[in-house]
């Protein structure tokens, strides 16, 4: 009950701080204007400005598209798509097409009936499903004052912390933003990530100085008007020496968008003795049952474990988007780094997901473990890849590896993919692979126990994801459970 | 309370059971004894509701209710339990959270209020220490790295917990020895003998009905019952052979 309690009290004080973020923040401008389809120049001097950015940033966007315009998409990735036409798409704020709702009744009862067996209550709904003026009761409806607020502010200004929107970040406080931006990932790295480098919209950073551990959990799950900012996100988060810092991002609710390209780039420091726990809920709109819409989203995540004793987690459920290509990894240079990357990645339907992860060990007595669950349903493809290169010099490194795949029916696939390059011999590597399928005996035990095919379904599938979905926060994992029997919904029987 | 009446059943095309007919009665605990293929496992399979086992003909009444037109978890809902010959490992999930959610569910489809986790826990403990079952094998995954004897000892736990009126229990008392197989019989004891339950034992061997003595014994050969009797009819069984009794029969 205690922990209950806890979990609201910080998520209201979360909500709170993402609240009073926005009453000043980008979200009043965003909504009136937008860049025309197509993407020149102009584009990216149009979003620069609409962000009041320096010239700095404006010439490095810059930078970032000339290089672009010479890229090839990639197309090694076990994904099949339509060609993507990069002119006839929006990259800043595509008007909206559907004008707000004036009450949860107008929702689309499918995302109405979802919301609901997530447990969402109804202010947060509201919020999600973009009822008018809801941001003001959702938030009214969860503080009584706009103490709280000030007061979470107040702690992580305290605590030292700084925790922005990017464009904020890049206004506030330029020569942090600029030391780190494009560092872990830098800006010819590949197609997608320089192309957000060009028109990223927004996004958030984080800085936790030496030696703070920061105070709570900090969550996007609260910045909602998601719509604008999640195409083609931009997140840096920098922890100094011996600090410590929970990042949770996403939401489990089924998020709508009308741009279907959508490319996000985040990277990740961690200096000395500093340890970053990044967690992800990724939900996007998978497409309908016959493989009509849903978002394409490349997304490169990077880490880069600079100092020694630094440690990075990976965690993700990925159970949206029509195409997913992201690969969360770790550049492992400090002695004795650690880097972890535990995923769940559901596809069903139509649906296509190439992930996994990169464990580059370059310090010594560095390790890695990943822990990597697909899930396939329907006609579904899904597919591990994953690269652990060990450096000549790095000696005693170890890492463990482990695959597994479960297949529900007969018409989806699972591939497993790990590419291992060791230099140095006395690494070691350890890989495992199982594939199995869901079985009827399985089924049919655990319903002439009392559940029904659902439940059943959701029960199994939950013990199969387990070993990842323990290394979620708490609030995240009870609704990722459910996330995962929604998605499976429709594919046995 | 269970009423079965002329029921037949194939798989895949091939005809199993031919025409059963059987009634079992409140208070009773009956014996089902038959020779390998007789159609002993699909006859709980059909009970069960297991797909794949599709009835051709007949009835199945089930406290009046009909248990053919149930779901699985309908007829569990109902009351109905079926001890697996083979019981199923389902990794990652903890027999705890496997009996909670499955216990639940039935409440939910009674109009019961769900246990909380320490209801639950308090239900366990009491039911594993009748079984001799301690609470560390309740937190391991269902079945998973159980040896046999712990398997049939872990369905008997669930039985209890799960509390149905009635039981169809598979051979259960097979791969145990000596000593499970008094733990689990005195189980069935404890958990079934009562005025307001009825249980189906379904079993190769005389053995298990040395612990719990059944008030009725039916032999079951190509797909129907050929012979009912007491208890004396398994001992027969026992000492003379099927061929030597359903050929008297």
């Amino acid at each position: 009950m205690n922990e209950q309690v806890d979990i609201q009290d910080r998520e209201a004080r979360e909500a709170a701080a993402k609240a009073a973020e926005y009453e000043h923040g980008w979200s009043s401008d965003i909504e009136t204007e937008f860049a025309e389809k197509g993407l020149t120049e102009d584009t990216v001097r149009f979003i620069s400005a609409k962000k009041n950015e320096p010239q700095w940033m404006l010439d490095w966007r810059l930078k970032a598209f000339r290089l672009w315009q010479d890229m090839e998409e990639p197309d090694w990735a076990k994904l099949g798509y339509p060609e993507i036409d990069y002119q006839n798409a929006y990259y800043y704020a595509a008007p909206k097409k559907k004008a707000e709702l004036e009450s949860l009744d107008e929702l689309d009862p499918e995302i109405k009936r979802v919301y609901d067996k997530l447990g969402i209550p109804l202010g947060e709904q509201e919020v999600l499903a973009g009822v008018k003026g809801a941001r003001k009761v959702a938030v009214d409806a969860v503080f009584d004052s706009v103490s709280v607020a000030t007061s979470f502010r107040e702690e992580l200004k305290r605590a030292g912390v700084i925790f922005l929107s990017i464009s904020e970040a890049i206004r506030e406080y330029p020569e942090l933003v600029k030391k780190w931006l494009g560092k872990v990932v830098p800006q010819k790295d590949n197609f997608f990530a320089t192309l957000n480098c060009a028109v990223f919209s927004d996004g958030t950073f984080v800085y936790i100085p030496e030696g703070v551990r920061c105070p709570m959990e900090l969550s996007t799950y609260f910045r909602i008007n998601a719509e604008n900012t999640g195409q083609f996100e931009r997140t840096l988060i920098v922890a100094e020496k011996g600090s410590y810092v929970s990042y949770l991002e996403g939401c489990t609710a089924p998020m709508r968008d009308e741009n279907q390209l959508h490319a996000a780039v985040v990277e990740l420091v961690a200096m000395e003795d500093a340890e970053i726990k990044y967690s992800t809920v990724q939900n996007w709109y998978p497409g309908d049952e016959n493989g009509k819409g849903g978002i394409y989203n490349f997304v490169t995540k990077r880490a880069l474990c600079q100092g020694a004793r630094s440690k990075v987690s990976w965690t993700q459920v990925e159970t949206g988007s029509a195409v997913t290509w992201k690969y969360p990894s770790c550049v492992l240079n400090g002695e004795d780094s650690v880097g972890e990357f535990y995923s769940v990645a559901v596809t069903n339907n139509y649906q296509q997901a190439d992930t996994g992860t990169k464990m580059i060990h370059n310090g010594k007595g560095s390790r890695s473990t990943i822990i990597s669950k697909g899930i396939s349903a329907g006609k579904s493809n899904n597919t591990y890849r994953g690269l652990v290169r060990v450096a000549a010099n790095a000696d005693g490194v170890r890492n463990r590896t482990e695959c597994d795949s479960l297949l529900i029916g007969d018409a989806c696939g699972a591939h497993t993919v790990p590419y291992i390059e060791v230099k140095n011999p006395g690494a070691q590597i350890e890989h495992e692979a199982t594939t199995s399928k869901i079985s009827d005996d399985q089924l049919f035990y655990s319903m002439q126990r009392g559940l029904d095919e659902e439940e059943a379904m959701a029960l199994i599938v939950n013990g199969f994801a387990k070993d990842v979905l323990k290394e979620l926060p708490m609030e995240f994992a009870v609704e990722a459970q459910k996330l995962l029997a929604i998605s499976l919904e429709g594919s046995v029987g | 309370m269970l009423k079965i009446e002329n029921l037949s059943a194939e798989i895949d095309g091939k005809q199993i059971l031919n025409g059963l007919t059987l009634e079992v009665a409140k208070g009773e605990v009956h014996a089902i004894m038959g020779p390998n293929g007789a159609g002993k496992s699909t006859l709980a399979y059909v009970l069960g509701g297991r797909p794949g086992y599709e009835v051709t003909g007949g009835s199945v009444s089930f406290d009046g209710k009909d248990l053919l037109d149930m779901e699985p978890h309908e007829r569990a809902a109902a009351g109905l339990f079926l001890g697996f010959q083979y019981p199923v490992e389902i990794p990652g999930v903890s027999n705890v959270q496997f009996l909670r959610e499955a216990l639940n569910s039935q409440r939910k489809q009674r109009g019961d209020e769900p246990l909380t986790g320490g209801e639950f826990l308090k239900l366990a403990k009491e039911k594993a220490g009748l079984l001799k079952l301690d609470m560390d094998m309740l937190k391991r995954n269902v079945n998973v790295g159980f040896s046999g004897g712990e398997k049939k000892r872990a369905e008997m736990v669930q039985m209890g917990i799960l509390d149905p009126s009635f039981a169809v229990l598979d051979e259960t008392d097979s791969g145990l020895d000596i000593d499970a197989l008094r733990v689990v019989g005195e189980g069935i004891n404890a958990i079934m003998r009562s005025p307001d339950k009825a249980a189906l034992l379904i079993t190769h061997y005389q053995r298990l009905l040395e612990v719990v003595k059944p008030d009725r014994v039916s032999i079951l050969a190509q797909g129907r019952i050929v012979k009912t009797g007491g208890a004396e009819l398994a001992e027969q069984l026992e000492n003379e052979g099927y061929d030597a009794v359903m050929e008297a029969a």
